[in-house]
């Protein structure tokens, strides 16, 4: 039975979600604006670890007094599907965007049960004259660039606790107030600690279905949900749906990923059916490949 | 609780092997066998009770009273607690630590804290010659953990120090951070002549700029450096004179080109 809250009808189904490997890191920079434009470039190109190897996005801002060298920072999640996979994606985006922006220096932003390597693998640039500094367990490199000193340190946590794949499905009738539910729950979504939302804005329009007509292609768009196609197809939309958005989120624990939707939830209802969505649902694979189940019912606000 | 204390009756008349009064030394130990146990340096043997009076206390924190400069290796190879000194101690204090915290509020002697691993060790006052330094015919001084020198330092602080920190708000005296293999130095007043001769690696912080050095240093210009903010955020909680130095700019000089060269001498400005 589908249920309604505040106009907006949310379907009693559930996001199924997948066991992750993930790490964070600091990065720190002169200014604010340095170290977001660091942040964005390492987590370009990282929406979907189908094509881009990782997921990753920012977590949050953070004032000089919480980071370890009294700069503003950002700290950044990155999500990979094995540890190989997470440590190749850290350490060629560490030394292709962080190394090579402006000012900036780059911390743990985790602790874990294991580590990966940060500086231990980024310090050989450095060509001999890089420097280790150590105090207590922490151990940091200071390589030697052109508009001063990259410090970066060894090594950064790592947790198997990970989740992703988390989702909202936003349904509405027209193109412009969906947008705008899912942008009002990217923006509730954004304030909740230890999750990202990968995808553009935090938005992917082109869900898929596992599998396609044509050989050797492993996705393909998900036609029931496309509202070109609600005739043609046995389709899951309402007559009156225009627009379907989802709202995909990774956690570093499933904790995490539950209250993103559930803020996620909250906002998309809180704008109410005439300004922004008219439904909710959740993407699943029938609750066979994915260890953690996020019911709807039980995030409503 | 209550700690363990022992108060030293009158000066020996020799001086005394402290070692075995460390934590881990005498834990399990009740007081009449701690009592027994023999500190004497010479043929003339002394016993633990001939010269000190013993409170029973936990051993994981122990004090000592009226210490002298006659109490020698107080804290060797200390590996957890905290043992604290009430006066001033010989030679080799904290020597080969590798945890816990020693505080020496008095003064103490040369060799202090020699190849320490790991731990604190805090001295209120001033310590001798090499302090951290390795002792003849070793090839490494200290190699981790920090020291706290609120006074000043003999000669030689640091000698061939390996890895750790050494905080010196006072003055330094001569060949501060000599030989040294890596590892860190500050120096928040005025270090005596030739500090980071024959320096490998490492960085020396001089907080006062009319230190003279070794010309096989090389003047790379004035810098702020992130990584000493970092560790000036590391170092705030143990000295906070020497953390508002090392957010400051510095004049950094590459050296000792006599040897490795892959060194460092940061000279900034504490006032």
């Amino acid at each position: 039975m589908p249920l309604t809250v505040r106009g907006v009808r949310i379907d009693d189904t559930f996001a199924e979600a997948f066991g992750m490997r993930a790490t964070a890191v600091i990065i720190t920079a002169d200014t604010a604006q340095w170290a977001r434009q660091a942040a964005l470039s390492m987590t370009g190109f990282a929406t979907s670890v189908i094509g881009c190897g990782c997921e990753a996005g920012i977590d949050r801002e953070l004032t000089g007094k919480q980071t370890p060298d009294g700069r503003p920072g950002i700290r950044v999640l990155l999500f990979a599907v094995s540890t190989g996979e997470l440590q190749k994606q850290l350490q060629t985006r560490a030394a292709q965007c962080l190394l090579t922006s402006p000012g900036s220096a780059c911390y743990a932003g985790i602790d874990g049960e294991e580590t990966l390597r940060l500086g231990n693998a980024l310090r050989y640039f450095g060509d001999g004259w890089q420097i280790s500094k150590r105090f207590g367990s922490k151990h940091f490199w200071r390589i030697p660039v052109m508009d001063g000193e990259f410090v970066c340190e060894a090594t950064t946590g790592l947790t198997k606790k990970a989740v992703g794949g988390g989702n909202l499905l936003i349904l509405g009738r027209s193109v412009q107030a969906t947008r705008a539910a899912a942008e009002a729950a990217v923006a509730a979504i954004r304030k909740v600690p230890d999750v990202v939302a990968p995808f553009p804005g935090g938005v992917v329009r082109s869900g898929s279905k596992v599998g396609s007509k044509y050989k050797g292609v492993p996705a393909s768009t998900n036609d029931a949900y496309c509202p070109t196609l609600r005739g043609a197809v046995k389709t899951a939309l309402d007559p009156d749906t225009k627009s379907v958005l989802e709202i995909v989120v990774d956690g570093l624990t499933s904790d995490a990923v539950a209250s993103a939707m559930r803020a996620g939830i909250a906002a998309i209802v809180k704008l109410g059916p005439r300004r922004g969505a008219t439904r909710i649902s959740a993407g699943n694979y029938g609750g066979k490949l994915g260890p953690h189940h996020y019911h709807l019912r039980e995030l409503l606000p | 609780m209550k700690p363990l204390t022992l108060t030293l009756r009158e000066r020996p008349d020799q001086r005394l092997d402290l070692s075995p009064l460390v934590p881990h030394g005498l834990a399990g130990k009740t007081a009449r066998e701690i009592e027994q146990i023999e500190l004497q340096t010479t043929r003339h043997r002394i016993k633990v009770g001939d010269v000190f009076r013993l409170h029973a206390g936990d051993v994981e924190q122990i004090r000592i009273q009226n210490a002298c400069d006659r109490l020698d290796y107080v804290g060797q190879e200390m590996k957890n607690g905290e043992l604290v000194v009430d006066g001033d101690l010989g030679i080799q204090a904290g020597r080969l630590m590798a945890g816990g915290r020693l505080t020496v509020l008095g003064n103490a002697g040369p060799w202090a804290a020699s190849g320490m691993k790991a731990g604190v060790l805090e001295i209120r006052g001033a310590a001798g010659d090499r302090l951290g330094g390795a002792l003849a015919g070793e090839v490494a001084g200290m190699r981790g953990g920090i020291i706290i020198v609120r006074g000043s330092v003999g000669e030689r602080a640091g000698d061939r120090m390996r890895r750790g920190t050494i905080i010196i708000e006072g003055k330094a005296g001569p060949y501060a951070g000599s030989r040294m293999i890596a590892g860190t130095v500050i120096v928040r007043d005025a270090a005596g002549p030739l500090a980071g001769f024959l320096l490998k690696r490492g960085t020396i912080v001089l907080g006062d700029n009319r230190s003279v050095l070794s010309p096989t240093f090389i003047d790379c210009g004035e810098h702020e450096l992130v990584a000493m903010r970092w560790l000036a955020a590391m170092i705030e909680p143990y000295s906070k004179g020497a953390a508002v130095l090392l957010r400051r700019p510095f004049v950094r000089f590459a050296g000792d080109m006599a040897v490795l060269g892959k060194g460092e001498i940061l000279v900034g400005n504490r006032n």
